[in-house]
């Protein structure tokens, strides 16, 4: 408690543009409060979910002799079922494709868009550019009935290249918005210094302005991997076999299973479906906040 | 322009080989450099778009061509209780999460908008929510939510003796739909959170600084000056916000699968229910056609909120 003053008035201190009235103890209740009360909150189903995927059935159930915000005796059965005597490894496999697959995909797709539409500047490159915008605003859950019927007309039923091809309608728009804001912010005369001595369009993308664009590339491309890791719905609809299932349809259509559900199983199915992604994240956390606020603010 | 009728001679002269000039013809270069974006939104988004409103108009089934049956499809959900149902329990999900998101998410905004110690960390922990799959957070709600052993229900019962009984969450419906709403917010709120303070931080401090020479409260500089500067952002987000909310299907399907007794299906999941599962493609794709207009109402909001972007800031910024 007065660690929490003592470091507030300090940073009071310490921050010129900081109101000369700001006093510690008011700052204690109008900030680190409600910030701690957020981030319990936000924090907590995730605690939850990895505190139960290491508890033994008898614990799960038992709030009487076991206090439940605490493990008495850790145990690994529920991860030892689910990576062995579930196909999870294969779901992980078939996810990891699925991702890294859709991510190539629309990253060059995206990249030759934004260049063309931002720096080759043709008439109507606004409205190209305005279309492409509004594709993002087409949420899957209107289109998932009718592509389910192209995606079996194309014979491509409950196979994971589906999900590659699919999945770029909601990841090109959002990445080629992102990269035309990256490749705004590099200069122009770069690329006519270029023009001036010679080389062609394709060597100037290639050699100027994609290593320039390296950070946009960075963020387009974690992003991409994020959302379609997490996607779902369409992977609902597309996929019917349960080997090439994606990991968070196969946790909850798989291993729902019966009356009784197996909480532990399913907890720890949870956890290590989000792990993944988790850790990715806090490799790159600064390229997802900027790049989720650089898209906001295009 | 006169830069490249400048350096094509040039570049002519010294390599000979057609591909390169054809791929420096810049009408070409632009027909390929847009042909694969183009061409997947046109395969994958605008046909279906338009042929899932065609299958609206017809009785199609999984395994069978359908004719086309005109408004029939329509005039059915009309006396559908189910479809008013899930419009109903859409409009309302939406509303209410909507507003808590932004209330909440705008709250946190400001809160981290000052200085403290380890500032990042608490960002990126912030973000975690919107991270993780959401299948699989639900998956947590579901279980926290659980009519025996909910963690909440020990609390309030065990713990605090604020209840004598456990609270049936997911069993009957107002409940139900509430705690559907509630993980929904809480999913929703670092996405608002993390957008609006990017916001906050391109409001220029001597603004402040300027109000507060005059005399302006804290309310009212928030209200005066924040509030306003924050208009054009917040318009956006919330266009995003309530367009994927109202669309919304992970939730609601893993948590709830649209019981009890149907009273938390949205319009998503009622045509997933209806198309995929049952099998009736048209009248699935009829229930997916009749969000259109909300999403239509929602981006017509976005694209006046963007407008008004252009005509505060004036041409000198962006």
């Amino acid at each position: 408690m007065t660690d929490a003053v003592a470091q507030g008035s300090s940073v009071t201190k310490a921050a010129p543009d900081t109101m000369a009235w700001d006093s510690g103890l008011r700052r204690l209740m109008m900030i680190y409060l409600p910030l701690g009360c957020f981030v319990l909150i936000l924090l907590f189903p995730f605690y939850w979910m990895a505190i139960t995927s290491f508890k033994p059935n008898a614990e799960l159930m038992n709030y009487k002799d076991h206090n439940p915000f605490w493990i008495s005796s850790p145990t690994l059965a529920h991860i030892k079922h689910l990576l062995f005597d579930t196909a999870y490894p294969r779901w992980l496999k078939t996810t990891m494709l699925v991702a890294i697959g859709s991510t190539t995909l629309s990253l060059i797709a995206s990249t030759l868009a934004a260049y063309a539409i931002e720096r080759l500047r043709f008439r109507g490159s606004p409205y190209v550019g305005l279309g492409i915008y509004l594709a993002y605003l087409v949420p899957p859950s209107i289109l998932f009935i009718p592509l389910a019927t192209v995606v079996v007309q194309f014979g491509l039923f409950d196979s994971p290249l589906a999900l590659i091809l699919v999945y770029p309608t909601f990841l090109v728009p959002f990445c080629t918005w992102l990269l035309i804001g990256y490749f705004k912010s590099i200069p122009y005369e770069l690329e006519e210094c270029a023009l001036v001595d010679g080389a062609t369009r394709l060597q100037i993308l290639r050699r100027i302005t994609l290593p320039l664009a390296v950070p946009g590339l960075i963020s387009a491309g974690i992003f991409s991997f994020t959302l379609s890791w997490n996607e779902f719905i369409y992977a609902l609809a597309f996929i019917q076999s349960g080997a090439n299932k994606t990991v968070p349809v196969a946790i909850l259509t798989e291993l729902v299973t019966g009356d009784v559900y197996q909480w532990g199983a399913l907890m720890a199915g949870s956890l290590l479906g989000s792990l993944p992604v988790a850790i990715f994240y806090s490799l790159f956390v600064d390229y997802y906040v900027s790049s989720l606020t650089g898209a906001v603010k295009e | 322009m006169s830069v490249t009728t400048l350096s094509s001679p040039a570049l002519a002269q010294r390599q000979p080989n057609w591909i390169v000039r054809l791929f420096d013809y810049k009408p070409f270069l632009i027909a390929m450099c847009l042909a694969p974006a183009l061409g997947l939104l046109a395969v994958f988004l605008t046909y279906p778009l338009g042929l899932g409103v065609w299958l609206a108009f017809t009785d199609t089934t999984i395994g069978r061509r359908g004719i086309f049956v005109g408004l029939e499809n329509f005039q059915y959900l009309l006396t559908d209780p189910l479809w008013w149902n899930a419009v109903f329990y859409s409009v309302f999900y939406t509303a209410i999460a909507t507003f808590g998101k932004f209330a909440l998410g705008f709250w946190l905004a400001l809160l981290l908008n000052n200085h403290f110690p380890f500032k990042s960390v608490l960002r990126a922990i912030v973000l975690l929510p919107w991270i993780v799959p959401t299948v699989l957070s639900a998956l947590a709600f579901w279980w926290i939510y659980d009519p025996q052993f909910s963690i909440i229900s020990y609390l309030l019962v065990d713990v605090l003796h604020w209840r004598s009984s456990n609270i049936d969450f997911l069993g009957s419906p107002w409940p139900a739909r509430f705690s559907l709403i509630a993980a929904n917010i809480w999913r929703g709120i670092p996405f608002v959170a993390i957008s609006l303070l990017a916001g906050l931080q391109t409001i220029s401090p001597s603004l402040y600084e300027a109000a507060m020479l005059d005399g302006a409260s804290a309310w009212q500089r928030f209200r005066y000056i924040t509030f306003p500067m924050m208009m054009p952002i917040l318009a956006i987000v919330m266009t995003f916000s309530i367009i994927f909310t109202f669309t919304d299907f992970q939730l609601v399907y893993a948590i709830t699968r649209g019981g009890p007794v149907n009273s938390t299906h949205l319009l998503a999941t009622l045509a997933f229910q209806r198309g995929i599962a049952g099998g009736e493609l048209g009248e699935g794709a009829a229930i997916a056609v009749s969000m259109i207009p909300f999403l239509v109402f929602a981006t017509l909001f976005s694209y006046f909120g963007l407008a008004r972007r252009k005509w505060q800031q004036g041409e000198a910024n962006d």
